[in-house]
């Protein structure tokens, strides 16, 4: 009988291997990957970014959490679909136009896949026309901005109007983040959302699939 | 002041300029400078340096106009209130946006705007001032970059080479190559991936790029001042501030920028070193040269943990940048040179008095050392041992490899004997570091093959750096 916990702590102590391995003797003994996902490793991953907020672990301690979520998620997507139930969410990130910096966006990018969402990672320097057309094209239900310059912040507001103008208002929502952004720049701009940490862009991309 | 000059002394390495704590003062430098209208660097006097940017912006032909009247009220706003603060001299920075690289006209047409007013300045009212250019560095606009030919790059050398029939009198740059493998090995904090960026790939970027930068200088007759490491270690920095990496390995992160940003200095330029260069002490230490430093004052861009310890050993003092935004007193460059232009009286008022640089220096430094690794290993003394250390050895690699095990012996018996704050959270990362740093293998040839091996599908071309394909 599969020890379920085993899997929860894998997932917060980044231990990939031990991940893989209890996902898939769960899944040999039937267990309901739904059940593995919502009650272990989601939590797990919760239990991660709260330590991490707590100032407990590190980035690095992070990543490893989100790859040992990753390498368990993979064995679990096909079962997941197979079953029915509807994925966490699917993201499209990039840096916007003009801006090459890509650190925080990685970091959004790999706790994004940690929480289960599927991401599409533009890279940098992104038009607001590549992150509208890819969105539509992969039914992202989010697309997710990062800026580091102030010179190159009102490319999200390029990007917000371009999802606007492609009649995508409501059904893509738009968030962003970056040292030089803030709440008060998003509602400005009309983004939906507004982190300004890896682990609460995670919490702010649920909120908003979830609307 | 008498310091030995770096010699190279065959297979054992560099001599370092600078040996003893007397000699290793503000406003001092072994090598100074004369520059621009009147400027002398490194001879006793700090001179503020200033750097401001745009409020957001969309740089493009439409909104050029905006742009050049934007620069033309900062340098306006900056050289009238250095006039009336009496500076001694002004030390102007100019750093391009990527369109003023990408389309090197652009940077051109501004440090002509620029160094206009800062001639009429001085030609009214006697203002000294120098204008630094730094060109941003675009090559890694496409991933992975390539650094040595295509259009990014061809920008670059072509706004080099332009600076000085401009009006620019310096030339620098915050160089990225192999920041792309750093920046993995610093989010992972995989120490041996972030060694192989700073340590193997980098200093043989720098060596290319900056026999370029060099050769562009001396043709136009300006001065090749020096790089930044600012994209590897002000990362670590900017990520340490915000609790998501390890304090020490940001420290061990900065040290380690040293052997790469040396290559500059080895290659031609002759300072002042980048203000962002947080790494200059060592540079000044090892090579001699003059120091551009920020802390306190460039808050105004990012917070920092060397607010005042960054100040003890400078040679100009400087915001790193500030945005041009109105504030209550006046618009924020002009703000910050102010603050900048008092910061340097009070340090040249102090050097006046007997051991009165001494003394000031060992306040910025006593400040600050104790409570961070970072600060720590900004200390003169130590920077004064670790750079010994560094300069012993003859390669980038090797002096990279030495940086980093010196470091963090150092940081630990530091830490041990209380001399300077380790986090609790940290102390588990200095030992797994430790081991890290001791098993990285002497031949460089053993440690290439077996980076290239673990890191096979990262996102880096190794011929970009003169590695086979």
């Amino acid at each position: 009988m599969s020890d379920l916990q085993a899997l929860y702590t894998a997932v917060l102590e980044g231990n990939a291997p031990a991940a893989k391995a209890a996902v898939q003797q769960a899944l040999d003994e039937g267990v309901n990957p739904e059940e593995l996902l919502q009650k272990y490793m989601i939590p797990a991953m919760d239990e991660v970014g709260r330590l991490f907020e707590a100032n407990e672990y590190f980035v690095p301690e992070l990543l490893i959490s989100a790859r040992a979520m990753k390498g368990a998620l993979e064995l679990i997507r096909p079962k997941l679909v197979e079953t029915g139930a509807k994925p966490v969410g699917k993201v499209v990130i990039g840096t916007v136009r003009g801006d090459l910096h890509d650190i925080g966006k990685n970091l959004v990018a790999a706790m994004l896949e940690g929480g289960g969402f599927e991401v599409i990672d533009l890279g940098v320097d992104v038009s607001p026309e590549k992150f509208v057309e890819t969105a539509k094209e992969k039914g992202a239900e989010i697309i997710a901005m990062s800026a580091l310059l102030t010179t190159t912040m009102p490319g999200m507001k390029t990007t917000v109007e371009a999802v606007n103008g492609a009649g995508l208002k409501g059904k893509v929502k738009t968030m962003i983040g970056g040292a030089p952004v803030t709440q008060r720049y998003a509602d400005e701009i009309g983004a939906d959302g507004f982190s300004d940490n890896a682990s609460g862009a995670v919490r702010v991309a649920r909120e908003l699939v979830a609307k | 002041m008498s310091a030995a000059s770096p010699q190279a002394s065959g297979t054992t390495g560099l001599v370092p300029a600078i040996r003893s704590l007397d000699q290793f003062i503000y406003g001092h430098a072994p090598k100074p400078i004369a520059c621009g209208r009147g400027v002398v660097i490194g001879d006793g006097t700090v001179v503020p340096e200033l750097n401001f940017t745009l409020p957001p912006l969309d740089v493009n032909v439409d909104t050029w106009p905006t742009v050049r009247a934007q620069y033309s009220e900062m340098i306006e706003g900056v050289c009238k209130r250095a006039v009336e603060l009496e500076v001694p001299a002004l030390l102007v920075e100019f750093e391009t946006l990527p369109p003023m690289t990408v389309n090197p006209e652009w940077g051109a047409e501004i440090t002509a705007l620029l160094a206009e007013t800062m001639a009429r300045y001085h030609e009214r009212h006697g203002l000294r001032s120098a204008l630094r250019l730094t060109p941003n560095d675009t090559r890694d606009h496409v991933r992975p970059p390539v650094m040595r030919s295509g259009m990014y790059w061809d920008g670059m050398v072509k706004l080099f080479r332009m600076a000085g029939p401009s009006g620019a009198d310096l030339l620098a740059i915050e160089s990225t190559g192999g920041k792309e493998i750093h920046d993995e090995g610093l989010m992972n904090a995989d120490l041996e991936t972030m060694v192989y960026g700073i340590g193997v790939l980098a200093p043989r970027d720098m060596k290319f790029l900056w026999t370029e930068m060099v050769a562009a200088c001396r043709e136009t007759n300006i001065v090749p001042s020096g790089d930044t490491a600012c994209g590897f270690a002000n990362t670590a920095m900017v990520l340490a501030e915000q609790r998501m990496i390890p304090r020490v390995l940001a420290a061990v992160a900065r040290v380690a920028a040293v052997p790469r940003s040396l290559v500059a200095y080895e290659v031609g330029a002759i300072g002042p070193s980048k203000d962002c260069a947080y790494e200059g002490p060592y540079m000044k230490a090892i090579m001699g040269v003059p120091i551009s430093m920020e802390g306190r004052s460039a808050a105004c861009a990012h917070l920092s943990a060397v607010g005042n310890i960054a100040q003890a050993v400078c040679d100009c003092w400087s915001n790193e940048s500030v945005q041009n935004v109105r504030l209550l007193s006046a618009n924020a460059p002009t703000v910050s040179l102010e603050q900048l232009a008092y910061d340097c009286r009070l340090l040249n008022v102090a050097a006046k008095t007997p051991q009165g640089a001494t003394q000031m220096r060992d306040w910025l430094t006593e400040s600050d050392a104790a409570l961070d690794p970072q600060a720590y290993v900004l200390r003169p003394d130590v920077v004064l041992r670790l750079a010994a250390a560094i300069a012993a050895e003859p390669t980038p690699y090797l002096r990279t490899r030495r940086a980093v095990q010196a470091t963090l012996q150092d940081i630990a018996d530091a830490a041990a004997k209380n001399e300077v704050k380790i986090p609790a959270n940290e102390t588990r990362w200095i030992d797994r570091f430790r081991k890290v740093a001791e098993a990285l293998p002497e031949d460089e040839d053993e440690f290439i093959t077996e980076m290239r091996s673990r890191l096979a599908d990262a996102p880096y071309l190794p011929q970009e750096y003169g590695l086979s394909a």
